[in-house]
């Protein structure tokens, strides 16, 4: 039993399910990620664990309690953190006040915080006074898991966050997310690029028509030949 | 001498009429522009809102001045006014609680609410009708003038004189200090960032645990307030008949859109550019020319674009112009 764990999630969102029997964990500390081809339903999967979508079956625990029913409001007092693939952050607004209103639900000081958001993403500080919505692509994606790491998140889900960003910024990002789950967060993403995400997961979970198809360390998918011959193009 | 005489002239009949126009349907526009911003429609009810807020203050102005009450020089109705915001607040939250929270709800669209805002301004009017009667009020007391026209010939020794009414000094000065005050709510405090976050991106305000009843209610609040100034502004300045507040109503929305509709910015910029533009256009420049132009060159006829009876349709020019050229107005606004 992972720390956040969806087990056996059934739901989609309308008549015709998407995810059939799909089971999905993350450990603290630990990088999860999921893969799968387009429309395996990784995006659907990550959105039912933090409850934007309805299960007819199956139930999300976080450190051993349900929290099937809660809304993501109140998934992220629980210490949920979420990063949508897109509009993920809010473009009028400079850098530092999207980490404020990341911290929103927060009342002691924000400032620490605020700090490590800065430290772990120097650049952000150089533009704290700039909007969000001048800046590069892999700018706003760290300002979009900045803002989600402002409530001091104990789970970061991450939506697809190199989407759209170049090879070199990606293996940036990826180098801050094992940063981040260094310092004892759960860190749980999907990603289209699979190998690369693979190479840093500590778990990792092929996803096929909404269905759990191979599930392993990180490391054991990308040496199985079966799995690299299907997912990972050779 | 004559040039200064035609700038006196001008500052007299076009621009100190323009700018306090133009802060009455800046502050008007301002609120739109955050009930656009918030709740995503175009109020159509909003000039008959500030008819309201300008009737409570009317009826408050009244008893002030009853029970021997008044500020000297200032208009009684100043301290009137929160009576009027107060009373407006609780209107629109009320509207807010029967009407538009059902249809937020349900997730209607745009359109929808924008007709129940019509339905909304319908009522309003007709309350207002049966409590105050359709009738011009006036409820302006204390000094008319900051400085008449004569005291301004026989002090600056011209030919023209320049007259600055009491209202109009209160209009810009109001407007200042309310315009600073939003803004500063606006960026510097937390609710005022979280309305600012709301407005800009609704699902990830929603995620960061921010209340959208508040927020609702917040903007409800400000806009109340806005609208009862605005018109008791509007009132004083001209006199207060509910029909004027219905006409008003149509520059307010070509201010809010041309500045860039949901831009608190553009809001106040779009005031000024339809104030303005519908001053200019209107005015008669013969006197104007007459002063600079030599004597052989005196102009006939008045110098006049377009009879002031047209001017509605300055504001209308200038919106279908900036729809057509820039959609999403001066500021960058939303598109509608």
């Amino acid at each position: 039993m992972s720390f956040l764990t969806g087990n056996n999630m059934t739901g989609g969102y309308g008549a015709a399910d998407i995810l059939h029997d799909c089971t999905i964990g993350v450990e603290k500390g630990e990088i999860a990620v999921v893969v799968g081809p387009n429309g395996a339903g990784k995006s659907t999967a990550m959105k039912a664990l933090f409850g934007m979508l309805d299960l007819r079956q199956g139930e999300v625990l976080i450190g051993g309690e349900n929290i099937t029913s809660l809304t993501p409001q109140d998934r992220v007092t629980r210490g949920m953190g979420f990063v949508p693939q897109t509009s993920n952050v809010f473009t009028t607004m400079s850098v530092e006040e999207n980490l404020e209103m990341g911290a929103f639900i927060r009342q002691d000081d924000i400032r620490g915080t605020m700090n490590q958001v800065y430290d772990l993403f120097p650049i952000l500080k150089e533009k704290r006074r700039q909007p969000a919505g001048e800046l590069s692509g892999g700018q706003r994606q760290q300002v979009a898991v900045g803002r989600a790491l402002m409530t001091q998140p104990e789970v970061l889900m991450l939506d697809e966050p190199t989407a759209g960003v170049s090879p070199i910024v990606m293996d940036e990002l990826f180098d801050r997310i094992i940063e981040i789950a260094r310092t004892g967060i759960a860190v749980l993403m999907v990603e289209q690029n699979a190998k690369q995400a693979l190479q840093i997961a500590d778990k990792g979970y092929v996803l096929v028509q909404g269905a759990n198809r191979y599930t392993d360390t990180g490391a054991a998918l990308l040496a199985n030949p079966d799995v690299r011959k299907a997912f990972l193009g050779g | 001498m004559n040039f200064l005489n035609a700038i006196t002239l001008i500052g007299n009949y076009l621009f100190i009429p323009g700018l306090t126009y133009g802060c009455q349907l800046a502050l008007g526009a301002l609120g739109v522009t955050l009930i656009y911003a918030i709740l995503r429609y175009s109020n159509f009810a909003h000039g008959e809102t500030m008819a309201f807020g300008t009737m409570v203050t009317i009826f408050a102005t009244w008893g002030l001045q009853k029970l021997g009450v008044s500020l000297g020089p200032l208009p009684t109705a100043l301290i009137a006014m929160p009576v009027g915001i107060l009373m407006t607040v609780v209107l629109c939250l009320v509207s807010d609680r029967v009407v538009y929270r059902y249809h937020r709800k349900q997730r209607s669209d745009p359109v929808i609410f924008l007709i129940a805002s019509i339905g909304v301004m319908f009522l309003y009017n007709g309350l207002i009708r049966f409590v105050i009667g359709p009738d011009d009020q006036i409820f302006t007391d204390g000094e008319r003038f900051i400085i008449t026209a004569r005291e301004f010939k026989t002090l600056t020794g011209l030919k023209e004189g320049l007259a600055f009414k009491t209202t109009q000094g209160i209009t810009i000065v109001v407007t200042a200090v309310i315009v600073a005050a939003l803004f500063w709510f606006l960026n510097k405090t937390r609710t005022g960032k979280s309305m600012r976050a709301y407005s800009d991106n609704e699902d990830l305000a929603l995620l960061s645990g921010i209340n959208p009843d508040r927020v609702v209610m917040v903007a409800w609040i400000l806009t109340a307030a806005l609208a009862t100034i605005a018109g008791t502004l509007y009132g004083l300045d001209k006199s207060f008949k509910p029909f004027t507040y219905l006409q008003i109503l149509l520059p307010i929305f070509a201010a809010a859109i041309v500045g860039g509709i949901g831009s608190p910015v553009g809001a106040i910029a779009g005031g000024f550019v339809i104030a303005f533009s519908e001053v200019a256009v209107t005015f008669a420049y013969r006197k104007f020319v007459s002063y600079l132009a030599p004597e052989s060159w005196q102009p006939d006829g008045l110098l006049q674009l377009l009879s002031t009876d047209y001017k509605f349709a300055v504001s209308f020019s200038i919106l279908v112009i900036v729809l057509l050229v820039r959609p999403t107005g001066i500021f960058r606004g939303r598109s509608i």
